[in-house]
């Protein structure tokens, strides 16, 4: 990768908010992602699906610097992610991240939990922050709960905490790696309620997910991985129908 | 997983087989072996001991009594605890002190995200972890000076700070690797949700990782408070003058009667025994506490 010391183009609203271009990820021998370009612009949601260990929650570990990749290039909102000279907390302040496991803070509480990074990464004002967090909670729908530690809170109750610490840092856009595949069928719609809502507000979303129906449903584009290639992709409309590629086909007949 | 420099070994398999061995979460077994051992010994065992300070004078000879050992006893032991006891318990505190205070540092240099500070503080660790203390004690000892010139002024260094300070050195590598350890025992899960809020590496230890393994760590610390406050008899080879530095020299003072020895040293055991033995039960119940709520 050349590094110059022009400044990238201002990003512009009308341009892709992630621009994923050629990437290859490889974990020493094992290729993981292989020539992944896709585009994912401001206010839509796509989802990733595809058999476990095709690289989908690397991929989503790769937007926001978790893990470099080794070549390609990926773009948050005109920054390119992987330059040595990113600064990577910045980035990460505009791209939110949920997990399949919540992972929670244990030793603090659901209100703490969302009120930390604002205080201490964007050293915000408490008491704003503390506004913040209390109407965040309130909006994943745990009013009550506030004061409750990880350990006290279901399933559900936890991820829906951690969606409203992510979203108490005001990102651009959500990553969300199958964050329901731990819950209990109860507690899924739950927590998918509270994505939907986030979509419908226009919140840019990238989730990996295994719901079908969930994805049918709010999904603008669906893009199918298999060992690290996108093979299929479409919007929900003609992608469950239409799918060209066996891979497609077969993973479909299979969960569907 | 996800690979944290210093923290995780990023696995290359799925299969358990082939992942490298976790030295990290595997607590080596005799860590806690001593807490647990004097922990399971019933309040009562020093009676059997004061029992057989009691039976002894059936077979000792008729020219020094066992009653009068007895009496030399009675007759030193404030004394032993005063200017004896005492000083071991101040020796222990301070080299406690001091060892926590280096340890906790070298434990997360152990972590550091530097190879080379990495590498060093593992060594440094190692050494001191696995050197007899004895010999640690008699290397300070020798490689100390016994005063200090500045300017024209001469601070003389006791041999009792030297004492502290080599104990204090095998406890700094063993709270160096719990401090590792305890680190190491959170899940990475918990750095890579920091690290995507945005959190850096200092805030994420001190504000995420520490603060949940910070009670995983009192059991093993407490557990080597316990073993160095036994250890601190080893000074009395360098004269230093504890417990049972000043018990010999009692002894002597009483004329090196043999009858002594039983009454003086059982009664050093009794009193080492009174102290450690709810350490190592309180020990033992905050381990099994905080393993419970983790
Ligand atoms: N840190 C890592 N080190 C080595 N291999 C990894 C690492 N993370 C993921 N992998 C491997 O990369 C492949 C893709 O993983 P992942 O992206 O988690 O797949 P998915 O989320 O689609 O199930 C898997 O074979 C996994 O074992
Ligand atoms: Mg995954």
């Amino acid at each position: 990768m050349t590094e110059t010391a022009v400044q990238p183009p201002a990003w512009t609203p009308d341009q892709p908010i992630v621009a994923i271009r050629e990437v290859r990820k490889a974990f020493g021998e094992l290729e993981v992602l292989t020539d992944v370009s896709f585009d994912v612009m401001k206010g839509e949601v796509v989802c990733i699906i595809g058999p476990s260990g095709s690289g989908k929650s690397t991929l989503l570990r790769c937007i926001n610097a978790l893990i470099p990749i080794n070549s390609g290039s990926i773009q948050v909102e005109g920054q390119e992610v992987h330059s040595p000279h990113l600064d990577k907390l910045a980035l990460r302040r505009k791209v939110g991240m949920v997990f399949q496991q919540y992972n929670l803070f244990p030793h603090k509480t659901a209100l703490q939990n969302v009120m930390m990074a604002p205080v201490h990464v964007l050293k915000e004002d408490k008491a704003e922050v503390e506004a913040r967090a209390y109407r965040l909670i309130r909006k994943v729908r745990l009013e009550g709960k506030e004061n409750a530690y990880p350990g006290e809170l279901s399933g559900g109750q936890q991820q829906r905490v951690a969606i409203a610490r992510s979203l108490a840092m005001n990102p651009d856009i959500m990553l969300f790696d199958e964050v329901t595949a731990a819950l209990d069928p109860e507690t899924v719609k739950e927590v998918l309620v509270t994505i939907k809502d986030l979509a419908a507000e226009g919140m840019t979303c990238m989730l990996v997910t295994h719901e079908m129906g969930f994805a049918r449903e709010i999904a603008d584009h669906i893009y199918f991985t298999d060992r690290g290639i996108i093979v299929e992709h479409g919007p929900p409309a003609t992608f469950f129908t239409d799918a060209k590629d066996p891979r497609t086909r077969e993973f479909l007949s299979q969960i569907l | 997983m996800k690979h944290i420099p210093g923290v995780t070994s990023a696995p290359t398999t799925d299969l358990p087989v082939l992942l490298p061995l976790d030295r990290t979460r595997a607590r080596p077994p005799e860590a806690m072996m001593v807490s647990r051992w004097l922990a399971g010994l019933p309040a009562w065992t020093p009676l059997p001991l004061l029992a057989l300070m009691l039976l002894w004078p059936l077979t000792a000879e008729a020219a020094y009594t066992y009653g009068q050992a007895v009496d030399a006893l009675w007759r030193w032991l404030p004394f032993l605890v005063k200017s004896g006891f005492l000083y071991n318990v101040v020796i222990s505190f301070l080299a406690m002190a001091i060892g926590t205070a280096a340890g906790a540092a070298l434990g997360l240099a152990q972590i550091s995200q530097i190879a080379a500070i990495r590498r060093t503080a593992w060594f440094v660790t190692q050494l001191f972890r696995n050197s007899p203390w004895l010999v640690l004690l008699f290397i300070v000892m020798l490689a100390l000076p016994f005063e200090l010139v500045i300017g024209d002024t001469i601070i003389s260094i006791p041999d009792w700070t030297k004492a502290v300070f080599g104990l204090s050195l095998p406890i700094m590598a063993n709270i160096s690797e719990i401090v590792r350890g305890a680190v190491q025992s959170v899940p990475s899960a918990q750095w890579e949700a920091s690290e995507a809020l945005a959190f850096n590496r200092r805030q994420i230890l001190w504000m995420i990782i520490l603060p949940q393994c910070i009670k995983r760590m009192i059991p093993p610390w407490m557990n080597w408070y316990a073993i160095l406050t036994m250890a601190t008899p080893l000074c009395s080879l360098l004269a230093v003058e504890e417990i049972v530095t000043l018990s010999r020299q009692a002894i002597e003072a009483e004329d090196n009667h043999p009858e002594l020895l039983v009454p003086f040293y059982s009664f050093i055991m009794v009193i080492f025994f009174a102290y450690c033995y709810p350490i190592a039960r309180l020990t033992v119940r905050l381990e099994r506490k905080f393993a419970v709520k983790l």
